[in-house]
């Protein structure tokens, strides 16, 4: 485990600050605690302090996972985000996302299929928890 | 009368046909002093009779030239005629024989290769090379394979069964021994057949390790660069730099990095700092955004006008379309929540 060196930050903050923008630094510096980013086997945690000094009693081969996993580094040093980072980034985020079919493939679909297109934010699951099966 | 004057037209035109048959026939045959020496099977005739300047000098060149070549051709081809002919796909085609005259070399002879090693050492010793045969018998398999190569005879690194000497060790493993010393000798011989080759054609080969690739990456020219300048006597401490060659930030071997639990406010102190170099170089108008939304309302103020214009014709369906469209519009606008209707993720 390490800490993250300037160019691997920046890359990381980069991409983060596609999805919350200028809310890093409320991750960076946050109220509650002194919260930091550690680097392992090339996968980027987010932990705070307690953790980080109990995780130090662990050996490199040993240790799988502290706090929660950010994303990793790609073999070319691109970040790659990982969607166990949401629970952090939804409460910032920049605005809803949506997936969808491309409009020429909905045209292309069968005639008996039928098309649709959801938007749902982040508590639908949550509050439908019950109605889904 | 009449019949008279028909048969009179009809003996003209039989003697107008033969003359011209005599004359085709004129054309095909040629008259020369000596006959021409023929190579078919080359398509070469050569003409050796004399021209007569003479000649050459009252006609026009051109026509004189001309004359003499269809002469000449005509009589390759009446040759070629004289050839036994075959049909191939409704075409007559004739079998040329094989060509006479002989062509020059188009390239150099090939110089004689220097001997390999072994040569040398055979030719020094007196060994002949002996011929051998192609199959061996393979005792095992009951059966004749060949000597060398693909399911061989007598392969050893087929064996399923082998018995571990008393001189070795238990626990080696004596196939992947086998193997190995397989795959040795088979390296080595790689290599001299390189080395033989490379004697030959007089390149120079390193005494160790292999020759730099044709085309090499930018870092394997900066290693190489770097690893010149640190093979000095003081450790290339004192190798003059080029104008604009940065100072190697990380020469030595191993990575320094940032103790793991150093000073927590420092690192955030540093984070924060570079969140805001970064939030100062990022460009505060996004061009893609403006873009769209002037397009947008271009065409909002488009639709407007259009609906004006047809409001005296056809009434409520054109405005309750683009109505109903627009009010769609702007509700999915307030659902999206920071005007992302374009359905991209949060994109600054």
């Amino acid at each position: 485990m390490r800490p993250l060196t300037d160019e691997e930050t920046k890359a990381m903050f980069e991409k983060l600050s596609k999805y919350i923008g200028e809310n890093i630094k409320l991750l960076v510096d946050r109220p509650d605690g002194t919260y930091c980013f550690r680097l392992h086997h090339d996968r980027v945690y987010y932990m705070s302090e307690k953790i980080l000094k109990l995780a130090t009693n662990f050996s490199r081969d040993k240790l799988i996972s502290v706090g929660t996993c950010f994303g990793k580094f790609t073999k070319t040093q691109k970040f790659r985000l990982h969607i166990t980072a949401l629970d952090f980034l939804a409460p910032y985020a920049k605005g809803f996302g949506v997936a969808a079919k491309t409009t020429q493939e909905c045209r292309r679909v069968d005639p008996l299929s039928i098309v649709v297109f959801h938007q749902a934010d982040v508590g639908e699951f949550i509050r439908n928890e019950d109605t889904l099966t | 009368m009449l019949g008279i004057m028909a048969a009179c037209s009809v003996e003209e035109l039989l003697a107008k046909a033969e003359q011209e048959e005599a004359e085709k026939l004129k054309t095909i045959s040629v008259q020369k002093e000596l006959d021409l020496d023929f190579d078919v099977g080359n398509l070469l005739a050569c003409d050796k009779n004399r021209i007569e300047s003479r000649d050459f000098k009252e006609q026009k060149k051109e026509d004189f030239l001309r004359a003499l070549a269809r002469d000449n051709t005509q009589l390759l081809i009446n040759e070629i005629w004289k050839l036994p002919t075959e049909r191939v796909e409704e075409a007559i085609v004739a079998k040329l024989p094989e060509p006479a005259t002989r062509l020059p070399r188009e390239k150099p002879p090939p110089k004689p290769k220097p001997p390999t090693k072994w040569e040398q050492f055979a030719k020094l010793k007196g060994i002949q090379k002996k011929k051998k045969t192609n199959m061996v018998w393979d005792e095992t398999a009951k059966e004749w394979r060949r000597r060398w190569g693909y399911k061989r005879a007598n392969d050893d690194t087929k064996d399923w069964l082998i018995e571990v000497p008393q001189t070795s060790d238990p626990n080696e493993d004596q196939f992947a021994k086998r193997v190995h010393a397989k795959k040795e000798r088979v390296a080595k011989n790689e290599f001299n057949r390189l080395k033989n080759i490379a004697r030959a054609q007089k390149i120079k080969t390193p005494g160790v390790g292999l020759l730099p690739r044709t085309k090499q990456s930018k870092d394997e020219l900066s290693r190489a660069v770097s690893v010149a300048k640190t093979s000095t006597a003081s450790a290339g401490r004192f190798q003059d730099r080029l104008p604009k060659e940065k100072p190697p930030k990380n020469a030595g071997k191993r990575r320094k990095f940032e103790p793991l639990i150093g000073d927590f406010s420092s690192e955030k102190q540093k984070q924060l700092e570079l969140l805001k170099v970064m939030d100062s170089k990022r460009p505060k108008l996004d061009i893609t955004k403006a873009v769209n939304k002037q397009m947008r309302e271009e065409d909002r103020e488009e639709a407007a006008s259009k609906r004006k214009g047809r409001k005296g014709g056809a009434a409520g369906r054109p405005k309750g379309k683009g109505g109903k469209g627009k009010g769609g519009r702007a509700g999915g606008g307030k659902a999206g929540g920071g005007g992302k209707r374009r359905g991209k993720p949060g994109k600054r």
